[in-house]
Formats: structure tokens, sequence, C-alpha cells
């Protein structure tokens, strides 16, 4: 047994994903990066919500948190200030993340909590038989934009640079070692970090648009994926059809969220309260 | 020892849950409930606990069950409109069986509402707000005291039953400051289960009827909790005889302990003719009328209910063998004279005094209509 699959729930096999499907990659990477941090499977906390990727965490032999659609970031953010000291990861999909639970990453980023986000994004809806979703590109065929899509994507890691987020990677599942390099480095990360990883949905975004299979699908990915320099030097128009990857901003100086409230709330509540004689009225 | 204070009823009921164990509040503020928050954000840091204000009430609840699987004890506060989006996580918290205790100081409604002023309209709510079935369990003070007392008693039935229970009030208590004695902490009795721990990887293992153990996450063997339908380890199944046994298991850890669950106060229901059957700020309004009505020599007692959920079904049914009229006071238009109506029998007579406009109910009010059924 190789160490990474100590963080891997076998007996909860076989995941319910296509063959081929992205995510079984995200997978491992993620369980490389713990095995390589030596993080214990039992102070590590992995969280989603619904769609293909939210069904990740059953597969994890850490703890393990599945809820509602959207709101993963939301559980994370208690058990983070309940247990400070533990690994809390989340992983969601783009229409998890940016949709349905939009709210809830403006202001997870905004508060630095220290919870490490993977997200997944295939531009559509997997799970539910591929409907558009927010980061769906314009033009494109879905099961409720038969006639094309007409509403434009938008950037999620320029979203999380802009609401204060302290570490933003985006990374594709055809590099698995700078995959693996920065979902570590995340994870090394004390603020909240999160890693976006561009997918392949052959099954339900491919197949309605000539890449029925995932190595067209993943060819296509490639010939989006620029490095930051690259993208920096492309006129607006073309951007759109681009993704720079890498680290994208990484800020180690900001506070998390607890210490923060380690350090300012609670020494703050206590000399008021003494101030007051003990009393809160 | 005790100590005799004025305080606002919301103050209270954020000073019984510190008193309970609380050690964690996440929240969206909202009239007429934001002084718990307001309290808890000044008291828990002074204690070295988290308080943390969310983007929305659906984000509350989800961080209050997140701490409480890290081992806390939650707590959140909120009205009508955050009451309802908080009903998908608490479906999730009656589905993953996580303890939490959630303050609904009710307004006028429906939407937005009346937002200053008082309703009881959040009674069915508080039962099917959530899409499937589950046992919920909600209480209902009326008085300063009962608000320290139920509050208490809610943390210990999420506690003992390892579920989540909503506290129903009044705006009118919630914002009153009244007199009270808060007890010390010596005679507050708290249940703790820390005794009973799920001690392997198969959390929802247990027989029909039992009560659930505690679960945490981070106790030396990674468990999963899931909002999906699960088996005994939390994995997600579709398997009919199992998805049958999880649904009975959680309806059957509330139903098969009514008799410690369900709490009510009697007034004058010895020789009483007529009952009334009442709760929270309503009730008190029945209570001065009971009083007036015996002094006028007529033969009235009050039931008031303070276990809301389940329905004091039994307990009701006793009393109908003796007591053949039922008077149903509620500030909203009929939701628990329904239920009176559903677990009695065509031989009770039944009325009900309803008024949803914001305005309370006198004990005049009350006394008028129990004369009127008199006749
Ligand atoms: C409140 C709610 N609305 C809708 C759904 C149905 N639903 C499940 S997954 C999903 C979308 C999943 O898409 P994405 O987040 O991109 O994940 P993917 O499957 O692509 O990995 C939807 C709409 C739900 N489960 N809950
Ligand atoms: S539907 Fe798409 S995202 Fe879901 S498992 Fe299949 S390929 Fe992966
Ligand atoms: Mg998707």
């Amino acid at each position: 047994m190789r160490d990474y699959e100590r963080y891997i729930r076998y007996r909860t096999f076989p995941s319910p994903w296509c063959p081929g499907c992205g995510d079984g990659i995200v997978l491992k990477a993620i369980a490389m990066s713990f095995s390589e941090l030596k993080i214990e499977p039992d102070d590590i906390v992995v969280v989603s919500g619904i769609g293909c990727s939210g069904r990740m965490p059953t597969y994890f032999n850490t703890n393990t948190l599945h809820v509602t659609h959207g709101r993963a970031l939301t559980f994370a953010t208690g058990i983070k200030l309940a247990r400070p000291e533990k690994t809390v990861v989340v992983i969601s999909g783009d229409g998890d993340a940016l949709a349905i639970g939009g709210n809830h990453l403006i202001h997870a980023a905004r508060r630095n909590i220290g919870i490490k986000m993977i997200l997944i994004n295939n531009g559509i809806y997997g799970m539910t038989g591929g409907q558009c979703s927010p980061l769906t590109p314009q033009g494109f065929i879905t099961e409720t934009t038969p006639y094309g899509n007409i509403e434009p994507k938008f950037m999620a890691s320029e979203l999380l640079i802009a609401c204060k987020a302290s570490f933003v990677a985006r990374e594709t599942v055809n590099r698995m070692k700078p995959l693996r390099d920065v979902i570590k480095k995340s994870f090394q990360h004390k603020g909240f970090s999160v890693v976006e990883v561009i997918s392949n949905c052959h099954i339900n975004l491919g197949r309605r648009n000539k890449m029925k299979d995932p190595l067209t699908m993943c060819r296509w990915i490639a010939g989006r994926t620029v490095t930051q320099a690259q993208y920096d030097k492309l006129a607006p128009e073309e951007r759109d059809h681009k993704y720079p990857v890498g680290i994208l901003k990484e800020d180690t100086e900001r506070l998390e969220y607890s210490e923060l409230y380690h350090k300012h709330i609670i020494p703050g509540a206590k000399e008021a309260a003494q101030k007051a004689g003990g009393h809160n009225e | 020892m005790s100590k005799r204070k004025v305080l606002q009823g919301n103050i209270i009921a954020a000073k019984a849950a510190v008193a309970a164990g609380c050690n964690f509040f996440a929240g969206y503020p909202i009239t007429p409930s934001s002084e718990v928050a307001q309290y808890m954000s000044k008291e828990l840091p002074r204690l070295g606990f988290p308080f943390i204000q969310m983007e929305d009430e659906i984000a509350s609840l989800g961080a209050c069950i997140g701490a409480s699987l890290a081992g806390r004890k939650v707590l959140t506060a909120t009205s009508g409109p955050g009451y309802s989006l908080m009903q998908e996580h608490l479906g999730m918290a009656e589905m993953a069986e996580i303890p939490l205790v959630i303050i609904n100081v009710q307004r006028g409604g429906p939407s937005t509402g009346l937002p200053t002023k008082p309703a009881q309209a959040d009674m069915m709510q508080a039962r099917w707000g959530s899409h499937g079935d589950y046992p919920a369990i909600a209480v209902y003070p009326a008085f300063a005291d009962e608000i320290y007392s139920e509050t208490i008693r809610a943390f210990n039935l999420a506690e003992k039953y390892w579920c989540p229970v909503t506290i129903l009030m009044d705006e009118i208590i919630a914002k009153a400051h009244e007199d009270i004695e808060i007890p010390d902490t010596k005679d507050i009795s708290i249940y703790s289960q820390k005794d009973n721990v799920v001690k392997d990887l198969n959390i929802y293992d247990r027989e029909i009827g039992e009560k659930p153990p505690r679960v945490d996450f981070f106790k030396g063997y990674p468990i999963h909790v899931d909002s999906l339908e699960h088996d005994a380890h939390g994995w997600p199944t579709i398997e009919p005889n199992t998805v049958h046994k999880m649904q009975t298991l959680r309806m059957q850890k509330v139903y098969h302990y009514l008799d410690d669950i369900i709490a009510f106060n009697e007034y004058n229901m010895d020789d009483a003719e007529i009952m009334i059957f009442s709760f929270g700020i309503s009730a008190r309004s029945s209570l001065a009328a009971v009083q007036l009505a015996r002094e006028q020599g007529l033969k009235v007692g009050l039931f008031q209910a303070l276990t809301i959920w389940p329905f004091p079904k039994k307990q009701l049914q006793d009393r109908f063998k003796r007591i053949k009229k039922v008077l149903t006071v509620e500030m909203n238009m009929g939701q628990m004279m329904n239920e009176v109506e559903r677990v009695s029998t065509d031989d009770v007579e039944k009325r009900a005094l309803l008024r949803a406009n914001g305005i309370a109910f006198t004990p005049q009010e009350v006394l008028n209509a129990v004369k009127e059924f008199y006749k």
C-alpha cells in the first residue's frame, strides 16, 4: 500500500463517477497532498455539498461531512471556529460554489477563515444531468440551454481575489504534478485558500458540444490553459477563452480568522468584562 | 445563590443558554430576536468561546451544525423570515441527528410581515417546516421564569435525543423587561451525554427506540456524516429496508419518550367545565381570564402547553374524558385549533379565539369568549 492510500476509504467504492471523469484525479491529488504533509487522518475533515464533485468526501478515510447543495463552506466555518487546529477541507463544484453557494463563498473568502477549498470547475451541472452552470461558456449547448447559452461565464479565481481570499490558484486535471504541488501548498496556507481545478465532464458537457470522449475534452482544456504572463498579454476578447494557471495570489501576512479572534476578540472581551466588574447585562 | 433581576426576555434566554453550557453561537440579526445575538457576541468571547455573525440564516444553521459536530453546544436565534431560511438545515440536523437549539421569536407573517408585532403563527412551521418526515421538538415558554427553565430544558432535550430543538417565543415576552429570579448554577440540572459516546464507525447502529449516543468528529476513528439517507455507518444508501429502519429510528427516538418530552402547566382544571388550551403570551391572558372567571363563579381551567411538539395528544385526550368544552386561544388563524380538533372526538365541543393582527388578546376578551361558550 502506498502511503497516500491511508487516506482513501476503499470500503465505500465503487465511486459514482463516469469512467474518465476528472474528479478521480482530484481525489488522488488531495490524498497525495495529505500524505506528503503527514496529516493524521483523524485531524482532517473534508466537507462538501451536492454534485458529482460533492460525492468525493465519502471516499476519504478522514472525518467527512456531506451536506446540502452549496452550503459546505458554512458547515466548515463552524467546524474551523470550534476546532481551529484541525485541517478543514471543502470540495465544491462550480454550480455548488458559484450559483447556490455564491454568497457563502464571498464571505468565507472575505473573512479569511482557514478553510482549504478545492473548487472543481467543469463548467456544468454534472450530477443532475448537464444543465447550464454560471461557469458554462457562452454559446454552449446544455440541457437547459438547448439553443445555446446566452449568459457569459465569469472567472471564479478572479472573483475570489476581489473578495480578499488570501491564497488563490488555478490548475487543470491535465497537469497532475503542478496540481498536487499547488494543493499541497494551499494546505500549508493558514488563511482561506482556494484551488480552482478546471476539469472535464465529457458526459454532460462534452457530449453535447462535440467532445464526447475524455481525451478530446482534456485537449480542449489544454488549448485554453495559459500562464499568467501569457494571459496578461492577451487582448480582452481573447482572455475570455483562456484560463491562467498557477498561484494567482498568495498573502501570508494576513491573520487567519480564528487567530484574529483569539488574538483580538477574546482578550478584548475579557478586559472589558474586568473593567465592568465581571458583569455583562 | 439565586439572583433577583429585571431582564429582557431575550436576555433571559441567552443567559439560560450560557448556563446550560452553550459555547458556540452563529446567527444573523433579525427583529425581535437580535438581543440574543448581541448578548452572545459580548458574553461568549469573555468565556473564550466563538461567536460569529454569518451572511444569512442558512449559513448560521450550517455553522451551528459544523460546530456541533466538532463537539460544541450550539445556539442560534431568529424570527419568522430567518426561521423559514433555516428549514433547509433544520432538515439536515434531523437527518444527520445533530443536537442544536434554535430560538424563534415569532413576529407577524407571512413573509416580512409585521416585524415589530407579536404573532404565534410559526406553529406548523416548527412541526412541518422542512421537507420529509421527522419528529420535531418545540417548546414554548410563557412567563419570564419559564423562558429560563425552558431554554435549559431545550438544551437538555437536544443533548438527550441528539436532535434539533426549537424554542418558540412571543415578541411580547422576548422584548418585555420582567422581574426574574435567576437560579444558582448549582440548582440547574444539565443533562450530559459525555459518558455515552459512539465508539466506532457505526455511528447510527442502534435499536429502534434506543436513545442515540454522542457522535463527534476527531475522536480517533474518522466518521462520515451525510445529509443523504444513510446506513449504520452514515454512508449513503437507497436500500429500502435500511432506509425504512433509519426513518423509524429517527422517529422513535422521540416518540418512545413522549412522557419525558411533553411538559405542560394546568390551572384550575380539577372541577373545570370549560378548558382553555393555550400557550405563550395567549396563555398569560388566558390565565388572567381564568382568574376573572373564577371570581364570577365560572368553572374554567387552563391547559398551558410548554411542549408544543410533539403535541400533548394523550394529555388532552385524558382531559376530554371529563371536560367536554375546549376553547383554543392563539394569535394565528387557527393552527393549533386544528390539532385540538384532530385529537378530540365529536362529543367535545370546540371553539377558538383567533387573531393575527399584531395585537395580543386581553384577559377581558378571553373572558368574553368563555362566557359566550357558557351560554
Ligand atoms: C437546494 C437544491 N437545489 C438543487 C439541487 C439539485 N442539484 C444537485 S447537484 C446540482 C448541481 C451540481 O453541479 P456542480 O456543483 O457544478 O457539481 P458537479 O456535479 O458538476 O460536480 C444540483 C442543481 C439540490 N440537491 N439541492
Ligand atoms: S457526469 Fe460529468 S462530472 Fe459527473 S461523473 Fe460523469 S463525467 Fe464526471
Ligand atoms: Mg460542475
